[in-house]
């Protein structure tokens, strides 16, 4: 590994560290995101009233909702923390390519919005009265896994350099969810519709070509984001 | 580097600082063009804004290992917290530190990893005049090792420190001593105020 890949990459994992011991200490974007999660998941509970049979084919839908608009709040959150003192321009000053800020960030809004998903998908098979071990044998549990983790990839690698974009504009609250929903429906789509056809109980539905929509809008994302996030901070 | 507000002190200070690019002209650093050095002249640069630069929510010291880990250092924190007098409030978050105290953190942050330049932009803002002082002895305390360029509109502090003086108006030097007096100094930027638009 060359020195300038490994200072690339020293970065990355100062932004993370800093970010992971920032929440510790104020606890804040994980417990809201959490708390939010939980909400969406009572609300479409009671005004739906999802029995088990309607849960197989409604819950992916709901799972996916709450997971997309909790880790909109925790993207929000990122980068208004860089804001407050002016810190972003002190990674600006780190001498590397101004992407590893990207990647930095990223990597702490992945971990945090798995973290949050950890928490809430349990709240979810109880409260849905969805047995997760019956519906998914061995091998779907572990397509299930990707599937979260492709899903969640991808928003967060769209969202992290929308959230970039957003924070520098005085109404960057508003403007991150008007700039997000749109631009990841196909993750939504396709996270909420791989996560059905592995809910269902049918040998033949299949959600690999699902499964590859998420991976391709995942590595897109992720190298569009790659390539202009230097304009973005310079702007 | 004196001017009124809106001389154009922060946005050169911004530019050395490879934080904003210029609309026009370019910034040799060494003969050479920043933007031809690339991010590695930012090993070289240090900078203190008008801002800390920090994370309010994590300490002092997590503050500054965050800093040394983004420039590859190890081993200064110590060193950088003695010159900050900051040892006793190494565990105490940043966002319980008093002006004063703000003020030299950042520039102790902005020294970890020894910059051959460092650029301060208004530090006295907001201290009281003992704080004031005790950053100017430590500003001339590092004038041997480091080029210092501070700007500020404490006319009387800044000509008491300066080896070369320069006073900004819209954007162009308007005056550029090695022996410019308070007096001087005042008298070209009341004339500056005069003719401006």
């Amino acid at each position: 590994m060359n020195a300038s890949r490994r200072d690339f990459l020293r970065v990355v994992f100062a932004i993370f560290r800093k970010d992971v011991r920032n929440e510790l200490h104020t606890k804040e974007m994980v417990s809201s995101m959490f708390v939010f999660a939980v909400l969406v998941l009572l609300v479409f509970n009671f005004t739906l009233a999802i029995d088990e049979t309607r849960a197989l084919d409604l819950g992916p839908g709901v799972l996916w909702v709450a997971f997309v608009f909790s880790a909109t709040l925790g993207l929000n959150r990122s980068f208004t923390v860089e804001k407050e003192n002016q810190s972003l321009s002190g990674l600006m000053l780190a001498p590397v390519e101004r992407s590893a800020i990207y990647f930095g960030k990223l990597l702490s809004n992945l971990v945090f919005a798995l973290t949050m998903e950890a928490f809430v998908l349990p709240l979810f098979v109880v409260l849905y009265n969805l047995n997760l071990w019956e519906i998914l044998p061995a091998s779907d549990l572990a397509s299930f896994s990707v599937v979260l983790f492709l899903g969640t990839l991808g928003y967060v690698a769209i969202g992290t350099i929308l959230a970039a974009i957003a924070a520098n504009t005085t109404m960057r609250e508003v403007l991150l969810p008007v700039l997000l929903f749109p631009t990841a429906v196909p993750v939504v789509i396709g996270a909420a519709e791989s996560t059905r056809l592995l809910f269902q109980e049918d040998p033949l539905s299949n959600p690999w070509s699902w499964i590859r929509i998420l991976f391709v809008f995942a590595i897109v994302f992720i190298f569009v984001s790659w390539l202009v996030f230097e304009y973005v901070l310079e702007e | 580097m004196f001017g009124r507000n809106g001389a154009g002190k922060s946005t050169f200070l911004s530019i050395a600082a490879t934080l904003t690019k210029p609309s026009s002209g370019e910034l040799l650093y060494d003969g050479k063009s920043l933007t031809e050095l690339g991010e590695r002249i930012r090993h070289q640069i240090g900078f203190v804004s008008h801002h800390s630069l920090t994370y309010p929510d994590l300490t002092v010291e997590e503050n500054l290992h965050f800093y040394a880990r983004l420039y590859g250092i190890s081993g200064k924190i110590d060193q950088a917290l003695t010159w900050a007098d900051l040892d006793l409030r190494r565990r105490s978050p940043v966002r319980s530190l008093s002006r004063g105290m703000l003020q030299r953190f950042a520039i102790a942050r902005a020294l970890l990893h020894e910059p051959r330049l460092l650029l301060l932009d208004e530090p006295y803002t907001a201290l009281d005049s003992l704080s004031a002082e005790r950053l100017s002895e430590r500003i001339v305390d590092l004038k041997n090792e480091t080029t210092i360029v501070l700007t500020t509109h404490d006319i009387e502090r800044g000509v008491s420190i300066a080896d070369r003086m320069l006073v900004m108006e819209a954007g162009r030097i308007a005056f550029d001593s090695t022996r410019g007096t308070t007096k001087e100094i005042r008298h070209v930027l009341i004339e500056a105020q005069e003719t401006s638009p």
